[in-house]
């Protein structure tokens, strides 16, 4: 990826987009920390986070209308995990990186971010790079900005919709109030809300087709990072206790017999709400 | 022992300051014997007296930015005071959009790690925690930020209790934002408001939220005509935005609006961690579902089991009834 600023504006007949998903645990099982090493526990089966479908989406989408270029998926996860990979791979993605190394495990955000952020300068001739605004497992939501830092490129955070147009990008970003046009030059990154677009089932002939498209799996060494940089020797944040909450206690539970509306009547009309 | 000094950044919208704001400063100086705020816009001598009322004694302002999304110009301007004006110990933010872009940013500019999703800060001696709810707010994990530089600290609104300390109006300077080239070219083009009807969702009394168990996006009407017999702002778990029935604006969450109102009515939600986050906090808990293992009924007062196009038809016609 050629990242100087003075760089050639895409071209409008191709739009190479980076996205980078994550591959988290099934959100249907509850989760767990280690109590070891306490970090959120990964060792079983991984999948594609939902928040980063709506980005692979969105980035096939950007290709078609440009006519020409292609999707590729950065992802860091353990044990050489890509069945999260090939979900998107399915839906249209054409190849991804995958960066799975020991030294990677209690890697903070800021870690994470500058192992993406390699990993995304090997991409030749990207355009675009596309994140969920958060994962649905850490959910720290710093990622996004983190990398556009750490490739000192231009950011939008939270975006409604995207359109390429020429070497800008324009985006409806997410407000407080409803939202803002925003316009931003490529390259960029750009984090995407979720919901936005309807991320496409995979069809059987993708998913047969993902099986022998490229995964380029690499260290943290060939990335040419320290691994005294990643991981946990790298993070600068100590968990020191993990406790339950104070927690609140379950109240009257009935099951409705056609009269449980005449019970929240008396409830809200208890507390003089009404 | 406190801290020496925090800086803390503050946002008004059309000279209010918010008040996340506020609530943070009340913590901040609770820790520390100096808070100063950082502060973006053309009218810090406007609020010098709000941000000094809750405890700030200096204002360091980057004055207006025009049109430039603020992730990447307040960054530096941060970074190049954390260079000249000496590091603080933590620079606190709230989870607010500018504030999660501005941290972002300065997390790289300082090499330092972003904590985030904090509810609580802890001083034990000198060193600063952090604690963090995770799963559905079950579960406290407290962290201590180890680097050298200044702590760079998210957090989440209505973790504590604004409280003014009657200090006189914050002396205001000017902090210069650098030149960031392109990295900093994103620009605002134009703003558009959606219209909310009623009380906000931050401040109501009332609120009513709807999940997946309405069962279709047109059954959403129910939750807006009960939430305007109740003067209560109508909110939404993140399934149904996700979904395209809602605006993201109705949100309640982890990643939508924290809320603490009186009474807070679920309407049709399971309670996914995500969503818990963002209203156990509330005084009273209605919860409507028709599983009864729903985790909802696990921190709901008052839990209904059963189907909500049942449940929430027979309540408006009641509410109305009673005029």
């Amino acid at each position: 990826m050629d990242l100087a600023a003075d760089r050639l504006p895409a071209k409008n007949d191709e739009m190479n987009v980076v996205v980078c998903v994550k591959q988290i645990p099934d959100p249907a099982d509850p989760g767990a920390m280690d109590p070891e090493t306490k970090t959120l526990k990964r060792d079983g089966k991984l999948i594609l986070d939902e928040s980063d479908s709506y980005g692979v989406e969105m980035a096939l989408q950007l290709v078609d209308t440009a006519g020409g270029g292609e999707v590729t998926l950065v992802s860091m996860a353990p044990n050489s995990e890509v069945s999260g990979l090939r979900t998107a791979l399915a839906m249209g993605a054409a190849k991804a990186i995958l960066i799975s190394d020991p030294s990677l495990q209690g890697s903070d955000a800021l870690s994470t971010a500058k192992v993406l952020a390699a990993a995304i300068k090997r991409v030749e001739g990207a355009d675009l790079v596309l994140t969920a605004t958060e994962s649905s497992d850490g959910y720290t939501g710093t990622v996004p900005e983190q990398i556009a830092g750490l490739l000192d490129l231009p950011s939008v955070t939270f975006a409604k919709s995207i359109a390429v147009d020429g070497s800008t990008v324009k985006v409806q970003r997410q407000t407080e109030a409803g939202y803002d046009d925003v316009e931003c030059p490529l390259p960029a990154v750009v984090s995407v809300t979720a919901g936005v677009v309807e991320p496409r089932y995979p069809s059987f002939k993708g998913i047969m087709a993902a099986k022998s498209k490229p995964v380029d799996e690499v260290t943290v060494a060939d990335l040419g990072l320290d691994a005294s940089s990643v991981g946990w020797a790298g993070a600068r944040q100590e968990i020191t206790s993990i406790a339950a909450a104070p927690s609140r206690q379950a109240g009257e539970v009935v099951e409705d017999d056609g009269t449980g509306f005449e019970k929240i009547v008396a409830y809200l009309d208890n507390l003089k709400v009404i | 022992m406190t801290l020496s000094k925090i800086w803390v950044f503050a946002e008004a919208t059309d000279g209010k300051v918010s008040s996340t704001t506020l609530e943070i400063l009340t913590k901040a100086r609770e820790l520390s014997g100096t808070v100063e705020a950082i502060y973006v816009g053309g009218d810090a001598d406007a609020v010098a007296a709000v941000l000094g009322a809750h405890g700030a004694t200096a204002i360091h302002s980057t004055g207006d930015i025009g049109s430039a999304l603020p992730g990447v110009p307040v960054a530096a301007a941060i970074a190049d005071a954390v260079a000249s004006a000496g590091a603080p110990d933590a620079i606190l933010f709230a989870t607010s959009y500018a504030g999660r872009d501005i941290a972002g940013r300065l997390s790289v500019k300082l090499d330092q790690p972003v904590l985030t999703n904090c509810v609580d800060l802890v001083l034990d001696g000198d060193s600063l925690s952090v604690v963090e709810p995770v799963f559905g707010g079950t579960t406290d994990v407290t962290t201590k930020a180890v680097g050298s530089g200044p702590a760079i600290i998210l957090l989440r609104p209505k973790s504590f209790v604004a409280e003014e300390s009657g200090g006189a109006a914050a002396a205001v300077s000017t902090i210069a934002v650098p030149d960031t080239g392109a990295a900093g070219a994103a620009k605002i083009i134009e703003r558009h408001v959606e219209e909310r009807q009623g009380p906000q969702l931050e401040d109501a009394a009332v609120v009513v939220s709807g999940g997946r168990g309405l069962g279709e996006a047109e059954k959403y009407q129910m939750i807006e005509d009960l939430a305007k017999l109740l003067h209560a702002a109508p909110g939404a778990s993140r399934a149904i935005v996700d979904a395209g029935w809602v605006p993201y604006s109705y949100q309640v969450g982890q990643t939508g609006k924290v809320v603490k109102p009186t009474v807070y009515i679920a309407a049709g939600i399971s309670g996914a961690t995500q969503h818990m986050v963002g209203m156990k906090g509330s005084k009273n808990i209605i919860a409507i579902n028709k599983d009864a293992e729903a985790p909802i009924f696990s921190i709901s007062d008052l839990g209904i089991v059963g189907d909500v196009n049942k449940v929430i038809p027979a309540l408006i016609e009641a509410l109305k009834a009673r005029g």
